[in-house]
């Protein structure tokens, strides 16, 4: 990787307030940085923390959640339960080694277009300046000890071969 | 939850939509790239996708190329998910097997850099393909439209819209807050471009509502709940005490007369130009013709202690002082909230003197001083009881102005042409008009600028900077002087008048927010409710059944807002006389196989969809009820709740495929 | 006769615990030497790894393996062992989803030998000696297995056909499985050989749940006097019980101690933790921020608790900025 290090962000957008700003962002013709893959879900309450597990296990730099504002949510309540588990999830993610500014939560009104420009932006900004994430190729770092074994166990299996001649 | 084995063949569209995709995207380049993944059949691109032949093109490929996964790569779903849904049925697919991906307002619209765009749509695309795989048949379900109508506001909008729902036979419930309908139309003088007289066009409908059969008039009501969704909404209407009983009043106003009070308090309805008593009825035509009593000043109301003699002189003994609120709760189908605007409230631009110097009016007051049935009759008299001889009138006060509203309030320029009329055919006054631009688009209005520059107003085009009483010059003495640079003619003039009227713009209503969230419904920035599309749904909003018209929505003069009205009664009818209105399938169910039984779900859902059955030990969602937001489904500690259309296995495919660009 | 089926037993990286519920078996124990040949079982008979090295390649019909894999040796042992077999089975939660040693994942390889042979109150080693893994003294080589940087599961570095989950499992899910290897009746490889449903069906006090929990504080076991009738649940006590798979028969609470989660999740979840953690999460009373927070101080270590015994196979797997050190090169 000799180009410049481009964050992967995977954004998950609640379809009646922060996906529609980032539809409104784009009729406005605003531009922001294209790093971000919007996944759509009816409500922020639908994110399961799986979800931004996942998508950090699969090489996500950052991971994005819009929701409505408290009190504005289309069910209700839906956010509420989106921040409560937010909160911990924080915590657990923290603890795991991954640096706050890759987890975000971020209230985006249908009408904040401007908004999803601003965070978007600002995310990609605070993360290129950490650095990439990228689990994936951390995983197969780690994992790379295995191949010592290799060797040993080829040296066995020809034993084993030899044994049974 | 085995997953039938067919061969997945999957088609896909990408959209050059002209040139806002094509230009930023390399659509070609999507296209091949998209022929290497996994179950794909076709791939293609297409101008427009969207027309009859990119939607006919879909419904060919799946007949002819047995297509059974369909992903179309163009604008956002919230735009056209449903045409390419159909475009699959019409292939003879179940329209669900289908999955959109927004290149244009996610990508093409927001980024520059050619490269990155057609990568992110690549990514994109590469996640539906490989969700679509994950999808299922699914049926839309119907919910049946109770007929009834809510209409919340009584102003023109919502008096226009009730009309044309009652006469088309509709049985409609118009609840207005204030003690009459008519809103801010009723307390105009005459109307632009024609000045006809307001009160002449509207009372006529004022009272056709009152005497409407189907038309259910709640005056002094207020909406406190809304429960239900589209086709089904309960709602809950406060009746304020107005310690009149209405149906035996009829208006004769001998109980004001005999109220012990003097005329003393602030007149709402004449902008405090006049005073009333504490029994009172708002105008003359207030609709309906019943007296009101305010039990923040009553005698009786606030101490227990009058000799009551306007219940004496009431023959028909409507007077009740133990009157208390109740609350009404009806069921309709569908909504129309038309709760009209706020004047921008003049004390926020304290350097144009409202409040400060007697002689400063706000376009409103104007309207009731110039009104025959206003405080002076129409007589253009001051406060300080002088008639002005030069009058200046200030445009986009709170409108266009970084400081308080950024919008044009649209009317402003129109309602200063008319006033400026207005008040010199009333006062013989020589009239200055400040603007900024004039702004007179609409049918027959610049030919109304052109008659009033004929009439001989005064025009300056210049932001006022000041309004000041501090005379420089003898000329200046005694006056108000509106301090202004005169941008065409290129310097700053100091201008004596005797009145100023500051043509103030629109805003939404205080409460807005507190409506927005009764009715879940969405407000922009500045305040106004949100409409589902500026362009394709003005008058729709995010939730199913709840209209909006008139300028609870925006800025818009009388005859923008009765055709709004018009077309959320049209909306209305459309949901009403369709019996039904299919329901999106994305509702949640329990894989009662894998449900433990662990009540974690039950609460959560804000609709009381999800109950434990007993017998079983297992939840239960009632499918009738749910809405599909997939909280419980976020929520389960076991995966035993699925979501239709937002199926675990669903994401969690989108997410590995969105990141696996290598 | 049919020569009887080949089973050996091999532990890795645990506690014992696994053994011991094989001899829980009581006196089916007879039933099963009735029935196969145990080939190997370290703990229990003088069988070498060279004898297993002289096994043709599949010809145990199944071999159990309990515990993690953190050292070469495990990894060689697993990997030799999935050779000689035709089933190889993931028995108990350390080898199903890494277990309790799994939480050392938490910490780099040189933490935990710095805290083991240097910073441990009972340790007394003034020349701060760590174990070599090769060392020559006197002409004489001698090597220890090297320590890894991460715990893995079973499945993380060889192919798994079963797991019988648990910590350890229990006699009656052993026994079940011994029957289904026997009968060949076997489901879909990479089946967890458990019921497919959370714990809390299987729970006596399932019916003491109430509906809405809302949540105000957390408790740990030690800090309350815990009601031996009532949800633990609705106790304020965190019960990973919804997120775990069934099939313990509840034996932590009917024994007044929450479920830790031991069996792992069910089939359809990818994070056990992260699963239990929407679930209470979302149960949460507060809706403000200061509330919220306020509530969950009541989770102090929440991966500790979350991934008790499932870190490794966790999505996250191990704490992620911890490197991995050249394990085998001497220091």
């Amino acid at each position: 990787m000799s180009e410049q290090f481009e964050p992967r962000i995977v954004a998950f957008f609640c379809t009646w307030c922060t996906y529609t700003a980032a539809d409104l962002a784009g009729v406005s013709r605003l531009k922001y940085a294209p790093n971000i893959r919007v996944i759509r879900v009816m409500c922020s309450g639908r994110i399961d923390p799986q979800f931004i597990l996942e998508a950090f296990a699969h090489g996500a730099d950052g991971v994005l959640i819009g929701g409505c504002h408290p009190g504005d949510c289309h069910y209700i309540e839906g956010n509420y339960k989106c921040l409560r588990r937010a909160h911990l999830l924080k915590r657990v993610v923290q603890d795991m080694g991954i640096e706050k500014e890759r987890f975000r939560l971020e209230w985006i009104s249908a009408a904040e277009g401007d908004r999803v420009k601003t965070v978007v932006n600002d995310m990609v900004a605070q993360i290129k300046a950490i650095g990439p994430l990228r689990l994936p190729s951390r995983f197969k770092q780690w994992d790379a000890e295995m191949r010592e074994l290799e060797a040993t166990v080829n040296h066995t299996e020809e034993m084993t071969h030899a044994s049974q001649a | 939850m085995t997953e039938k084995k067919e061969e997945i063949r999957t088609g896909f569209y990408i959209c050059h939509c002209g040139h806002n995709i094509g230009s930023v995207v390399d659509c070609p380049a999507v296209v091949e790239y998209v022929k290497g993944l996994p179950g794909i059949a076709v791939s293609r691109d297409y101008k427009y996708m969207c027309s009859d032949p990119g939607q006919e093109l879909i419904a060919q490929d799946i007949r002819e190329q047995k297509l059974n996964r369909i992903v179309v790569a163009s604008c956002s779903p919230l735009l056209h998910e449903e045409t390419f849904r159909k475009a699959t049925s019409m292939g003879g697919l179940n329209p669900f097997y289908f999955q959109m991906v927004n290149i244009r307002e996610h990508d093409s619209w927001v980024h520059t850099d050619k490269n990155a765009a057609t990568e992110k749509a690549m990514d994109m695309a590469r996640a539906a393909v490989a969700r679509v795989r994950f999808h299922r048949a699914l049926e839309k379900k119907k919910a049946p439209i109770h007929p009834d109508v809510l209409i919340v506001g009584a102003g023109i909008a919502g008096i226009h819209a009730a009309l044309t729902l009652a006469n088309a036979g509709k049985k409609v419930y118009l609840v207005e807050r204030e003690p009459t309908i008519g809103g801010h139309m009723a307390m105009f003088d005459k109307t632009f471009p024609t000045l006809d007289c307001a009160a002449c066009i509207l009372t006529p409908k004022m009272s056709s509502v009152k005497n409407h059969p189907n038309i259910t008039m709640w005056t002094y009501s207020e909406v406190t709940s809304v429960d239900g969704y589209v086709g089904n909404f309960t709602i809950k209407v406060r009746h304020k005490p107005r310690y009149i009983i209405e149906d035996l009043c009829v208006g004769c106003m001998a109980c004001i007369d005999a109220c012990v009070f003097k005329q003393k308090f602030e007149d709402e309805f004449n902008q405090g130009l006049s005073k009333r008593k504490p029994v009172y009825i708002p105008f003359p035509q207030a609709t309906p013709q019943v007296v009101v009593i305010d039990p923040e000043q009553c005698l009786k109301l606030k101490t227990g202690k009058c000799k009551e003699s306007c219940a004496e002189a009431c023959d028909r003994k409507a007077i009740d002082f133990n009157q208390k609120e109740t609350i009404e709760e009806i069921k309709v189908g569908t909504v129309i909230i038309s709760t009209g605007f706020k004047s921008f409230d003049a004390k926020k631009l304290p350097q144009y003197g409202w409040g400060i110097y007697p002689n400063v009016y706000t376009a409103l007051e104007i309207e009731r001083l110039v009104n025959a049935s206003g405080p002076t009759g129409g007589d253009v008299v001051m406060r300080d009881g002088k008639h002005p001889k030069r009058i200046g009138i200030i445009h986009c006060v709170g409108s266009r102005d970084e400081s308080t509203n950024k919008w044009c309030s649209r009317v402003c320029c129109m309602y200063s042409l008319k006033l400026a009329h207005l008040l010199h055919e009333h006062s013989e006054a020589e009239i200055y008009n400040f603007y900024i631009d004039m702004r007179t688009p609409g049918k027959s209005y610049e030919e109304f600028y052109d008659r009033l520059l004929k009439e001989g107003v005064n025009f300056v085009r210049g932001r006022v900077a000041e309004i000041t009483d501090w005379a420089m010059n003898k000329d200046e003495e005694d006056h108000l002087v509106i301090r202004v640079e005169d941008t065409l003619a290129g310097f700053v003039r100091r201008i004596p008048v005797d009145m100023v009227v500051l043509a103030t713009g629109l805003e939404a209503r205080e409460d807005a927010q507190d409506v927005r969230r009764l009715f879940n419904i969405g407000c922009g920035g500045e305040g106004f409710f949100m409409e589902r599309h500026p362009k394709l749904a003005p008058v729709d909003t995010f939730t199913e059944g709840i209209f909006i018209a008139g300028a609870c929505q925006g800025p818009k003069d009388i005859p923008d807002t009765v055709a709004q009205a018009g077309a959320a009664a049209a909306q209305c009818l459309a949901l009403i006389d369709a019996g039904a209105i299919e329901l999106e399938p994305n509702t949640a169910f329990i894989d009662e196989q894998s449900c433990s039984g662990c009540k974690s779900c039950i609460s959560l859902c804000p609709y009381t969809a999800i109950t434990f059955d007993a017998v079983k030990k297992k939840a239960v969602i009632n499918e009738a009820l749910c809405k599909g937001c997939g909280t419980c489904v976020g929520a389960c500690p076991s995966s035993s709740i699925i979501q239709n259309l937002y199926e675990d296995d669903q994401i969690f495919t989108e997410i590995e495929e969105v990141l696996a660009h290598v | 006769m049919p020569a009887k089926p080949k089973v050996a037993l091999y532990w890795c990286a645990s506690c014992g615990g696994c053994e011991e519920s094989v001899v829980d078996l009581a006196e089916d124990i007879l039933f099963v030497i009735e029935n196969v040949d145990i080939v190997y079982w370290p703990v229990a008979m003088d069988f070498k790894k060279h004898d297993v090295v002289a096994m043709k390649d599949g010809s145990i019909s199944a071999c159990l393996v309990n515990g993690a894999i953190r050292t070469s040796e495990q990894e060689e042992m697993a990997k030799l062992l999935r050779q000689k077999s035709k089933l190889l089975i993931a028995y108990g939660s350390c080898a199903h989803t890494g277990g309790i040693p799994s939480l050392s994942n938490q910490f780099s390889r040189e933490q935990i030998l710095k805290y083991v042979y240097e910073e441990c109150p009972s340790v007394d080693n003034p020349q701060k000696a760590r174990p070599q893994v090769r060392l020559v003294e006197n002409g004489r080589e001698t090597t220890i297995p090297a320590f890894r940087n991460v715990v893995r599961a079973l499945d993380q570095v060889v192919d798994v056909d079963y797991y019988i989950p648990g910590c350890p499992p229990t006699p009656k899910l052993l026994k079940q499985a011994l029957l289904a290897i026997l009968s060949g009746q076997l489901p879909e490889k990479g089946t967890v050989l458990a019921p497919d449903v959370a714990l809390c069906e299987e729970c006596p006090r399932k019916d003491s749940k109430p509906i809405d929990l809302a949540f105000t504080e957390f408790k740990r076991p030690h800090q309350i006097l815990i009601d031996p009738e009532k949800c633990l649940l609705a106790q304020g006590i965190i019960c990973m019980g919804p997120a775990t798979r069934g099939g313990c028969e509840a034996l932590c609470t009917k024994g007044n101690m929450p479920c830790t989660g031991c069996f792992g999740p069910t089939s359809r979840v990818r994070d056990q933790g992260a699963k239990i953690l929407a679930s209470i999460c979302s149960n949460i009373a507060a809706k403000d921020d200061e509330g919220i927070q306020k509530t969950l101080e009541g989770i102090p270590d929440p991966v500790g608790t979350f991934y008790r015994y499932g870190l490794a196979q966790s999505l996250l797997r191990r704490r992620v900025d911890l490197g991995a050190e050249p394990t085998t090169e001497a220091r």
